[in-house]
Order: C-alpha cells, then sequence, then structure tokens
C-alpha cells in the first residue's frame, strides 16, 4: 500500500509536469497515440527478456517517427495518421499477447497494476521518472519557447527539430512509467488532465507547473487510497479524481471558471484598453 | 567598410518550393543597411515564404542568400535576424508574461541553460522602456491588448540586438497610438543602423515610411525607392489588375 502510494505519486507528480507542454503544445492526442503504441513494445520486451522500459521506449518513439514520416509523404491529415498508426500498433500487440507464451496478465497492461507493482518495475518508474524530471528541468525554458513560438526558436538558431524529438522522447518515456499506475488506457489522463485543469486556474507558467504537479500528486495519493478501501480500480479511481478536480477548477476557477462568467459579468474585466 | 556599403540582405535569384508547388521562383533582393523596406503583395504571394527563407525555417532550392556577408545559418548562431509575427500567429492565451516574452529575445545569447546574467536583464528592461512596456512587464500576454502585444514582440527584436528585423503585419489591428510609437521606434531602429522589412498589404503605411519597396508576387516584381516602384503598372501586375487608385487608398476610403 505505502508503496504504491509513493510510486503513483512519483509517476503523478512527473506527468503532472509533463502535462504543462502537451496541453500547451496541443499535443494531448500525440499522448494517446504513444501510450497505445508501447503495447507491442511491452510484450516483444517481456517475450525476449529485456526490461519492458525498453520495448516501451523503442515502439513509442517508433510510432512518433511513423506519424511524421506517413503525414509527411502523403496527403494524410495529421490527426487522420496518428488514429491509424496507434491502433496499428495497439492491434499488433493485442495479437502478439495471444501468440506469445508468457505469463504477463494483459489487464495488467491496459489498467495498470499499482497495488501489485514489483520492486524491479519500481527501480525502472523511478529511473525513468528521474530522468524525464532532468530532461524537462535542464531544457524547460527552451522547451517553453519551442512550445510558444517555434519560429523565433528556430531563427535564434535553436534546433526545434532536436527540442520536437526530446519532448517526444520523454512522452514516450512518461506513458512508460504511467503505464505501471494507471495502464496504457488511462495513462493519456496522467498526461493531460493535471495540465488541463492547472491552466485554467493560472496565466503564469511557474504558478501552472506546480499546480499541476500538486494536483496530479493529490489525485493519486487520493486515487489510491480510495481504491485500496473500497476495493475498486486504482486507475480509475486515480483518474476520477483528477477529472473531478479538473470539473472543480471547470466551474469555480477565480478567472476562467464559467461560474465566475455568470456571476461576476459585471466586475471590471482584466484587460485593459491600449 | 562604413555602414552604408555594408548589404544587409542580398538574396540571389531563390527558389522555394513545397513539395512541388512553386512558392517563390528567382526572387532576388538586396537590401543596404540602415533602411526601412516595404515588401508588398497579396496573401500567398510568397512573403511569408522569403522571411522563412530569411529565417532559415525553409531552405531555397536553388539561389543563395546571404545576410551581413554570411550564411542565414550563421545569421541565426549571430542572432543577426528578428522575426516579429503578427498576432494571429501566437497563442495569445499563452501563460507567460511580457517580461519572458521579450528575455525570450536573449536566449541565443545566453549558455545552454539559459539562465540571465545581468546584461541580459538590463537589454530587456531597455526595449521595454522603448516601446513604453516597462510597466506591463509583469503582465500575462493574454491580458493586452493587440497593440500591446506587437510592442512586446517588438521589444523582444530589440532585446535581442538584431541587425535584421523581420516584421509580419505590424500595423494589423494596431490604434492609431501604437503606430507612431512603432512608426518613430522604426526611424531610430533605421539611425542605429538596423534594416527593417516589413510585411504589409496597407500601401498606405508603405508609402508613409518606408524607403524602398519590394513588390512580390512569386517573385520580385520590382524594387527600389518607393516613389519609383508606386506606379500604377507594377501595382496592378502585383495584385492582379486590380485598379491601383482603390489600393493606394488616395482617398483613404474603401469605396472609392
Amino acid at each position: 500500500m505505502v508503496r504504491a502510494l509513493l510510486i503513483s505519486a512519483t509517476v503523478g507528480g512527473v506527468c503532472g509536469l509533463l502535462s504543462c507542454y502537451m496541453t500547451l503544445k496541443g499535443w494531448a492526442l500525440m499522448g494517446d497515440a504513444v501510450s497505445h503504441s508501447v503495447l507491442p513494445g511491452v510484450i516483444l520486451a517481456y517475450a525476449i527478456g529485456l526490461p519492458f522500459s525498453v520495448g516501451a521506449f523503442v515502439f513509442g518513439v517508433g510510432s512518433v517517427a511513423m506519424i511524421g514520416f506517413v503525414k509527411q509523404k502523403s496527403r494524410i491529415k495529421e490527426d487522420t495518421v496518428i488514429g491509424l498508426v496507434f491502433t496499428g500498433f495497439f492491434a499488433l500487440g493485442l495479437v502478439l499477447v495471444s501468440k506469445t507464451r508468457s505469463n504477463i496478465d494483459l489487464t495488467h497492461i491496459l489498467f495498470g497494476n499499482v497495488l501489485g507493482i514489483s520492486i524491479a518495475d519500481i527501480q525502472q518508474t523511478v529511473l525513468i521518472s528521474a530522468l524525464v524530471t532532468a530532461v524537462l528541468l535542464l531544457f524547460r525554458r527552451d522547451l517553453l519557447l519551442f512550445c510558444f513560438d517555434p519560429t523565433h526558436a528556430r531563427s535564434i538558431g535553436i534546433n526545434t527539430g532536436v527540442l520536437h524529438y526530446l519532448l517526444l522522447s520523454v512522452l514516450s518515456l512518461a506513458a512508460v512509467a504511467g503505464l505501471q499506475t494507471v495502464g496504457i488506457i488511462l495513462v493519456v489522463a496522467m498526461l493531460v488532465t493535471p495540465g488541463a485543469t492547472a491552466y485554467l486556474l493560472t496565466d503564469r507558467f511557474d504558478r501552472m507547473s506546480w499546480l499541476a504537479i500538486g494536483s496530479s500528486i493529490v489525485s493519486s495519493l487520493l486515487g489510491v487510497y480510495t481504491s485500496y478501501w473500497t476495493d475498486s480500480s486504482p486507475a480509475g479511481c486515480i483518474v476520477l479524481v483528477q477529472t473531478g478536480l479538473f470539473v472543480i477548477a471547470f466551474l469555480f476557477a477565480p478567472k476562467h471558471g464559467i461560474l465566475r462568467h455568470r456571476f461576476a459579468s459585471s466586475m471590471p474585466i482584466s484587460r485593459l484598453p491600449d | 567598410m562604413t555602414q552604408s556599403e555594408l548589404m544587409r540582405i542580398e538574396a540571389d535569384q531563390i527558389c522555394v518550393d513545397y513539395n512541388g508547388t512553386v512558392a517563390l521562383y528567382d526572387a532576388s533582393l538586396h537590401l543596404p543597411s540602415g533602411c526601412i523596406c516595404g515588401l508588398v503583395g497579396m496573401n500567398g504571394s510568397g512573403k511569408s515564404t522569403l522571411f522563412k527563407a530569411l529565417t532559415g525555417f525553409i531552405r531555397p532550392s536553388r539561389g543563395q542568400i546571404r545576410i551581413n556577408g554570411s550564411s542565414v545559418s550563421r545569421a541565426q548562431r549571430d542572432q543577426a535576424v528578428a522575426y516579429v509575427p503578427q498576432n494571429e500567429g501566437i497563442d495569445c492565451d499563452f501563460p507567460i508574461s511580457v517580461w519572458d516574452v521579450v528575455m525570450m529575445g536573449r536566449y541565443g545569447a545566453m549558455n545552454v541553460l539559459r539562465i540571465p546574467r545581468q546584461s541580459d536583464r538590463v537589454a530587456v528592461r531597455d526595449a521595454l522602456e522603448r516601446v513604453e512596456l516597462l510597466d506591463l512587464r509583469d503582465r500575462p500576454i493574454a491580458a493586452l491588448s493587440g497593440g500591446q502585444r506587437k510592442r512586446t514582440f517588438l521589444a523582444r527584436a530589440i532585446a535581442q540586438r538584431a541587425s535584421v528585423l523581420l516584421l509580419d503585419e505590424p500595423f494589423n489591428g494596431v490604434d492609431v497610438r501604437t503606430e507612431k510609437l512603432m512608426a518613430e521606434l522604426f526611424f531610430q531602429l533605421r539611425k542605429e543602423g538596423r534594416t527593417i522589412l516589413i510585411s504589409t498589404h496597407d500601401l498606405s503605411h508603405v508609402r508613409d515610411f518606408c524607403d524602398l519597396t519590394v513588390l512580390i508576387n512569386k517573385t520580385v516584381l520590382a524594387y527600389g525607392e518607393t516613389s519609383e516602384v508606386f506606379t500604377p503598372e507594377n501595382l496592378s501586375l502585383a495584385f492582379g489588375g486590380l485598379p491601383p487608385d482603390l489600393l493606394t487608398g488616395n482617398s483613404s476610403s474603401e469605396d472609392s
């Protein structure tokens, strides 16, 4: 139980920080694609005895590279390509599960198994989390500029291609970490919801990061705790708490909540004339 | 080399195509230091393509671009080119303050971790003072008016200390006061030897303060002193045969 709480809080914090970039860059769909595409990687890694994160990472980045390739070489629009590629990878994973003789439980991969997590998995997850956090902290200004104004980044000689793939690699790694706690299906919530909640609450990136991390950690702790005592799905509980926090922000956020507009429409507007 | 001899932008017969669609062909352009140049053309005439080529976003399939006498990638490293986007080109709800946006102009001069030094802070402060936004430095850009936002990005270009400024539709949705302030700034920057290239389809602004004009429609149709370029024949060439008196806005009304 304590183990589950600690590991889900760690993953929650990391995914919360990353979710800020995902929401600002508009990469929610990309997060969904990457998380689903790692399935065949996980299965294959288990089958040949590698750490599952290696396989997951290869397939996560591979799916993104394929999306980029198909988009560039054909006339098909990006959202279609994303939908096409990740379902293809996911389907391959399902077939592999039924064809490889292994003792892995598909439901654990799909929906997480944080209460039964092994020591080896914890080590991997902590390592990944540390790596992702380090990258996000070291390059936070460049990544922020990349999300905000890639043209300017390019014109002052910053290699935006490298930043693009850096952020995608980090996304793949975070998806692998999130897979442990909430599973493939719901990991996209970890990568989007905290950022969206925080975005409604503030107009400053620093505060947004802290709010996203905070809300994500709180959701993870509260979710695991609830699931333990009510004997319900931990993944479901974590994401439900996250969604609940989002709804609260959506309704009651001081500046961007919908109720503020309804009841306080007579308040002076902060947008001043020039 | 004196300033007047130095060529800021030299583009020779550049061609750009996107997957076989030609966006720009055989475009040549030479701009000296210390001038304001209007880049005039319709939508889709290749204005933004030319900007992308000058900032190094796309590589011309043929031809050569030199900025301050060296290659575009060298110019990028030297922080020589600043791009000022149009308001539509940026996410106005992005959670970032005026100060942080202008500080982004200094990133290229900082080390890998982008930790601002005192000199960077001075540059940002000076730039904000010049566009009269110092009082609003902590405000998020979501809470700015269109004109203030425009000035924020102009301040970023000034903080970058670039010698070439590319401005995309700088007068779109800007009130008279901001317009005057910006025009004055442009004259100051010209005096400092910077070269300003303004992309616009508003010809009255071009006539008012551009020394040089470039007419563009998939290629450079004409370029030179504004008074010489602004002939009815040239303008109808650039705008596909529309009556030039309507476009020059002589009577400043739309229905003349």
